[in-house]
């Protein structure tokens, strides 16, 4: 590994673990209603909030009640969304004068920002108004993240509390969560990124007169020469510090952040990063601060940290070693101290291939699902990793809210596994595992690999699913299979040779996203309901500690296997075969 | 334990319903507005797209990429976007994975071009000159890949080759903190600065 890379590796990893304990800390205050200096300043905002809408704060709701107002406000979302993509024509702020969206394609964005997934069937700047991107879709990656926020939060107080009827207030958790958490820290980094370069601005699309001019042909008609360049604008920059602070991903421009207007240099890309993993990594902190032992929130944090490098590394090694076929050619790979070298298909000067393949494990690692380069033109093994990353369920930091939530249900299976291996009660954190919470948690892990394959198996089988497959090959059926896990677990990044924006895939990826959102969450806030009413049980000798390195270690395992048992024929099939190919043939 | 008397979704339907409103106002209205206003303020230049100016023209962004066939021009990426490179409305890549054929042939259409605008130039061409970027607007390119055009411009200019390689030097990006960043070039402010020579 070149020392830049590894300097830039290692140092991305200690920033992101500085901000752990203070942001955790942070979210730990706020969401239990103690927001620091400036911002109690917005405490009279937040009970003019309540009071307009009929909201009495300090009144708790079981957790059946809690799970009905946070379905029926994403299914606000996702009504909203599509109406406005359906009506954006006859709507303000609308320069470009774009036309309204197709049905299919409106209902896929609808369920795809509501959640958190952010697949992209259409493109930005070609095909969204000014106002569908503010309050459509921007608020969606407000909003979505907070439902992942507060859903954690709520096991956490499941875990922390006991003997307890109430897990809090949706209409609470929700409020806080958005204006304390998400929108301070979105407006630090718009402002950030605006200084890098970001657009941000309500004109229309601005022509300029390039150097040269350039000459070209559509299909069927005469040549056309200009000397003209369209640039896209608009607010760019405030959505897109939400959307990496959301782990939302969806990119105000079809290029997404591999678009110099969305991230246009290495400081904007470092900050885009540390936003993605900021909130995920310190809601560990978080957890361990409200079930008073900060251990139990470092071991969890281990456990991601550990699978982040790992699968990093491969990932790093295999995008510097290049294309064989291209070395075959006499190109220039090698990485030296005028070029980054490695493949460089599909991804830009600026990050070359160390803060291409980082920014590529952290956006797969977590749910986030923005790109700065296109993972569909990686090699086998480096598609391999980000591909993989999400199929173990989003855990390895995850998405907001959301990979927390992920992995604590894979403590308690871990913690399950442990017990049947000593012949012991499993429990965790003084809390007793019982049939409810493994039917529950089962049910939680189970349904992202059973609709992931299922739709994978459909789309392979059909002709409307194959006639997506923008490669030959190989490659071809890891795109299908991509766009699945993508969708399942809420990520939202492609391999972007398909062509999904087609009614089979629009409708069938939207509802593998749904069920592979809210199904889970159903799941996880039955066990929190659960687990707040049980009684605390006492620390004794036969207790399995759930804060050293063994835990750790068996965390890790569980992941790995069930994420590996589950996928790894699909795996075999498509990156494996394409690896195998690639270096077998020269 | 609160127990609704009517069904949940009912209950929660007036606060689901305001609170998403107000949010989407906050979120959706105020949120980017008061963005777009600091933004102005503060950095306007970067807020309008980095425009870059000549004789009160824009000719424009530093950010984004021209697409440039001049031998006399130093040459941007490769660039997939259509209907034409560098569309700037269409950003895109290829998608193509590392065996698709298609992407060999590009490469070797590309390996051509580059040697018949400069048939003496037997160096191994840069990989980044010959592979597309992600976006398709890539405004820079590696140093090797200006090292590799230098002779080729200053011969058709009639310029001596060490003048252009001087300024390649002088538009050469660094690592930020000797970490951020790969070493690389501005093509358009690249060509701006030899259009401007004399």
């Amino acid at each position: 590994m070149p020392g830049p890379t590894l300097t830039l590796f290692v140092g991305f990893m200690l920033l992101v673990l500085a901000l752990v304990k203070p942001l955790g800390l942070y979210m730990a205050n706020v969401l239990e209603g103690r927001p620091v200096w400036p911002l109690r300043l917005a405490a009279p905002l937040e009970r003019a909030i309540y009071r307009l809408c009929g909201i009495e704060p300090a009144r708790e709701m079981g957790w059946k009640a809690y799970t009905a107002g946070l379905l029926l406000f994403n299914a606000l979302g996702a009504l909203s969304v599509y109406l406005l993509q359906r009506c954006q024509r006859w709507l303000p702020l609308n320069p470009q004068q774009l036309p309204n969206l197709a049905p299919d394609s409106a209902f896929n964005t609808a369920v795809s920002f509501v959640t958190n997934t952010n697949w992209q069937g259409y493109s930005g700047e070609s095909a969204m108004s000014y106002l569908t991107q503010m309050v459509a879709l921007a608020v969606q990656n407000f909003l979505s993240a907070a439902s992942g926020i507060v859903v954690a939060i709520v096991l956490i107080r499941g875990l922390a509390r006991h003997s307890s009827g109430t897990v809090g207030n949706v209409w609470v958790d929700l409020t806080r969560s958005t204006l304390y958490v998400l929108l301070p820290l979105a407006v630090l980094l718009a402002l950030a990124l605006v200084s890098q370069g970001v657009v941000q601005t309500f004109s229309p699309y601005r022509e300029v007169r390039t150097l040269e001019p350039l000459t070209y042909q559509q299909p069927g008609t005469a040549p056309v020469t200009t000397q003209v360049q369209t640039l896209p604008m608009g607010p760019i920059a405030s959505q897109e510090s939400i959307k990496e602070l959301g782990t939302n991903g969806g990119g105000f421009l079809n290029a997404n952040s591999a678009h110099p207007y969305e991230n246009p240099t290495a400081l904007s890309n470092l900050l885009e990063m540390l936003a993605i993993l900021a909130i995920p990594a310190a809601l560990t902190y978080t957890f361990g601060r409200m079930v008073g032992d900060t251990r139990q929130g470092w071991a969890v944090l281990a456990a991601m940290t550990v699978l982040f490098l790992a699968l990093l590394a491969v990932l790093d090694w295999n995008e510097q070693r290049g294309n064989p076929l291209l070395a075959a050619l006499g190109v220039e790979q090698t990485p030296s101290a005028t070029q980054a070298g490695g493949n460089m298909e599909g991804k830009e000067t600026r990050f070359g291939v160390a803060a291409s393949a980082l920014f590529a494990a952290v956006t797969t690692a977590t749910s986030c699902g923005a790109v700065n380069s296109l993972h569909g033109s990686f090699t086998p093994l480096g598609g391999f990793v980000t591909l993989f990353q999400m199929q173990l369920g989003e855990v390895v930091f995850g998405g907001v809210g959301s990979g927390l939530y992920s992995m604590l249900i894979f403590a308690i299976v871990g913690v399950f596994i442990a017990g049947l291996m000593i012949g012991r009660t499993p429990e965790y954190l003084g809390k007793k595992i019982e049939a409810f919470e493994m039917k529950m948690s089962s049910i939680a892990i189970l349904v992202m690999p059973f609709i992931v394959l299922t739709g994978t198996a459909v789309a392979v089988s059909v002709d409307a699913g194959r006639a997506g497959a923008g490669n030959p090959g190989a490659h071809g059926f890891s795109e299908i299979l991509y766009a699945f896990s993508s969708a399942g677990n809420n990520n939202g990044s492609a391999f972007a040779g398909i062509a999904a924006n087609t009614p089979f895939y629009n409708v069938a990826l939207a509802l593998v996203m749904w069920i592979g959102r809210f199904w889970p969450i159903v799941a996880v806030l039955a066990v929190a309901g659960s687990l707040a009413a049980k009684k605390r049980i006492p620390v004794s000798e036969g207790t399995m500690p759930t804060h050293g390195p063994t835990f750790v270690v068996l965390l890790i395992g569980t992941v790995l296997l069930v994420g590996a048992l589950t996928f790894v024929p699909a795996l075999a099939l498509g990156p494996i075969v394409e690896h195998l190919m690639l270096w077998g043939s020269g | 334990m609160d127990k609704p008397r009517f069904s949940p979704f009912l209950a929660s339907l007036r606060p689901a319903l305001v609170l998403f409103l107000v949010l989407s106002v906050l979120t959706g209205f105020l949120y980017p507005l008061l963005i777009t206003a600091c933004a102005q303020l503060l950095f306007p230049r970067q807020a309008q797209g980095s425009i870059l100016v000549r004789d009160g023209h824009a000719v424009g962004s530093r950010l984004i990429g021209q697409s440039f066939s001049d031998p006399g021009h130093f040459w941007s990426r490769p660039s997939v976007t259509t209907p034409q490179p560098y569309n700037g409305t269409a950003s895109n890549g290829s998608s193509f994975g590392p065996l698709n054929p298609q992407l060999i042939d590009a490469v070797k259409a590309r390996i051509a071009a580059l040697r018949a605008a400069d048939p003496d130039n037997l160096a191994p061409v840069p990989i980044d000159l010959v592979t597309a970027s992600a976006s398709g607007l890539d405004p820079e390119i590696s140093v090797n890949a200006a090292n590799y055009q230098a002779a080729r411009v200053a011969r058709v200019r009639g310029l001596a080759p060490e003048r252009v390689r001087a300024l390649i030097a002088q538009h050469t990006g660094g690592r930020l903190a000797g970490v951020l960043g790969e070493p690389r070039v501005n093509v358009l402010e690249l060509n701006l600065a030899l259009d401007a020579l004399k």
